[in-house]
């Protein structure tokens, strides 16, 4: 296979502005960034929450939270298949094979990531400026804003890091979405598509063009937090 | 370090705020409030059928139809958890039994193709141009040529199967380091296939679409046993309520009926016909 294809491939892609594909293009970033998004939400005050506690068996769920940052994505997208299948738990809700049932997959998958590199950053912190917080006012919990804040360009690579591993995944999104076309199909689940047509120049040059928007957005990440320091720092 | 909770709001708000941005500015997934999901096989969908039945078929009755494209063997189990409205896959005998199991009312036959065994241009067999299937499985099952297996309880692995027990061949004790099973879907064998250079078994209609051939060409077509039909189910409310019924036997008429059979017949790669329609014979 040429070089010059997979480029061709890509370059048509990106020039061609097919609805369909812009379709897939934006539904990958939808369901990647929402699942960062609640991700945040609930892994980096929960992060830092760990960080700051102390409680027996913190030792356990700190190793648990880090071993999970390795959860294959296939085990992830099975455990959310059988809780919406028709014949599962959370049936009656309907919710398998639509994006929100991507959504949930992807959350389990970055929240981990969430948590762990949070509490590390933030145990890091609280260390290093403990005396000074304190002699403020600021002890446990009352810290964990200000804490969040000061390892704010930390805490937004842990979040890239979350959205790398969602945007990079196709094992629990073809599980949970069914790869459908014009509702659940990804970039990821089209690159599996078209590698088991034999169409191995368009699923390399869709490859190309996923690999472009995520370093468009940790362009745009590293810019926003060059700025956000020279205001906010 | 004086900085206040608020200003810290501010900032975590800075890179989320990255990405509400990015969701404002996705447009929602198209979506009609009018649809059915149909389990169907990895030939329809591979093959490029679904994307030009489909169409057809909503202009007609204004339903959507969203595929969820696997192995047959799983596209039963789909419907079976309830999770799909249709079934329309390539195993007759499974599929009677998902009848007789009570998840749908009939099953009623749509279409045909055949299987062609796939081997490389070399032909290290020795089978190539032979139109019986199983004496070519006996000599590659002799001379131990490299064989790829499906592996995934298709409705394509259930034909090689099958073929292999037609042959005399108890392929489950008489399978050596030749015999690979994959597991997955048939691009998947196909591209194994062709770095490999070995044999194996294909739906006529994903080896025409197939792009990435290399040194494989058909070796053995035209064998009565290599026939492969294709049949509808609409899963039946008995078993679970929720399933749009309605709808989903819409869709099995459509298809059955002489405007879903032509648009199927009228489907062609490079002027070859992939799928032939025979709703109206009766035992298929």
């Amino acid at each position: 296979m040429e070089v010059g294809a997979i480029f061709q491939a890509a370059f048509a892609l990106v020039v061609g502005l097919d609805p369909g594909f812009l379709g897939i293009v934006a539904l990958s970033l939808r369901v990647t960034l929402t699942a960062v998004l609640v991700a945040a939400l609930i892994g980096l005050p929960l992060g830092a929450a760990l960080a700051l506690a102390r409680f027996p068996g913190r030792a356990a769920v700190i190793v648990c939270l880090n071993a999970l940052m390795g959860l294959p994505p296939v085990v992830a997208g099975l455990a959310v298949f059988l809780l919406l299948s028709r014949s599962g738990p959370l049936g009656p809700l309907g919710l398998l094979f639509t994006p929100s049932a991507m959504i949930l997959a992807q959350v389990i998958l970055v929240l981990p990531i969430v948590i762990a590199l949070t509490r590390q950053v933030i145990e890091d912190l609280w260390s290093e400026y403990r005396d000074h917080l304190r002699s403020v006012g600021l002890d446990g919990m009352r810290a964990i804003p200000t804490l969040l804040f000061d390892g704010r360009f930390a805490l937004a690579t842990a979040l890239l890091a979350g959205f790398g591993r969602a945007s990079a995944e196709v094992g629990a999104v073809l599980i949970v979405g069914g790869n459908i076309a014009g509702y659940t199909r990804t970039m990821t689940t089209t690159i599996t598509l078209e590698t088991s047509k034999g169409d191995l120049p368009l699923a390399l040059g869709l490859g190309l063009v996923l690999l472009s928007l995520t370093l468009m957005i940790n362009a745009i990440a590293f810019g926003a937090s060059r700025i956000g320091a020279r205001y906010a720092g | 370090m004086t900085c206040l909770p608020r200003r810290s709001l501010l900032a975590t708000g800075l890179f989320l705020g990255l990405g509400g941005f990015a969701l404002a500015q996705a447009p929602a997934a198209p979506s009609s409030e009018r649809f059915i999901t149909v389990a169907s096989t990895t030939s329809t969908q591979d093959s490029g059928l679904f994307n030009h039945i489909l169409p057809l078929f909503k202009a007609r009755t204004g339903i959507e139809v969203r595929v969820i494209s696997q192995g047959t063997g799983q596209a039963l189990d789909t419907g079976r958890r309830g999770d799909a409205d249709v079934v329309f896959v390539h195993a007759r005998a499974q599929e009677l039994k998902f009848v007789a199991d009570g998840f749908a009312d009939e099953r009623r036959p749509v279409m045909y193709n055949d299987f062609v065994l796939i081997g490389p241009k070399s032909d290290p067999a020795g089978v190539s141009g032979s139109k019986d299937i199983v004496a070519a499985l006996k000599t590659i099952q002799e001379k131990a040529t490299p064989f790829v297996s499906r592996g995934d309880k298709s409705g394509t692995h259930a034909a090689e199967l099958n073929l292999w027990k037609v042959a005399g061949i108890d392929i489950a004790a008489q399978k050596g380091p030749w015999y690979r099973e994959i597991g997955q879907g048939m691009g998947a064998a196909l591209n194994t296939a062709a770095a490999m250079g070995a044999y194996v078994l294909s739906d006529r209609a994903t080896w025409i679409s197939f792009r990435n051939r290399g040194d494989l060409v058909i070796s053995v077509e035209g064998d009565k046993r290599l026939f492969n039909q294709y049949g509808v189910m609409s899963v039946s409310p008995a078993k679970h309520p929720h399933v749009k019924f309605d709808d989903g036997k819409r869709f099995a008429d459509w298809l059955t009926s002489p405007e879903g059979q032509k648009a199927i017949a009228d489907y062609r790669i490079d002027g070859q016909q992939l799928f032939f329609p025979n709703a109206g014979q009766a035992g298929a």
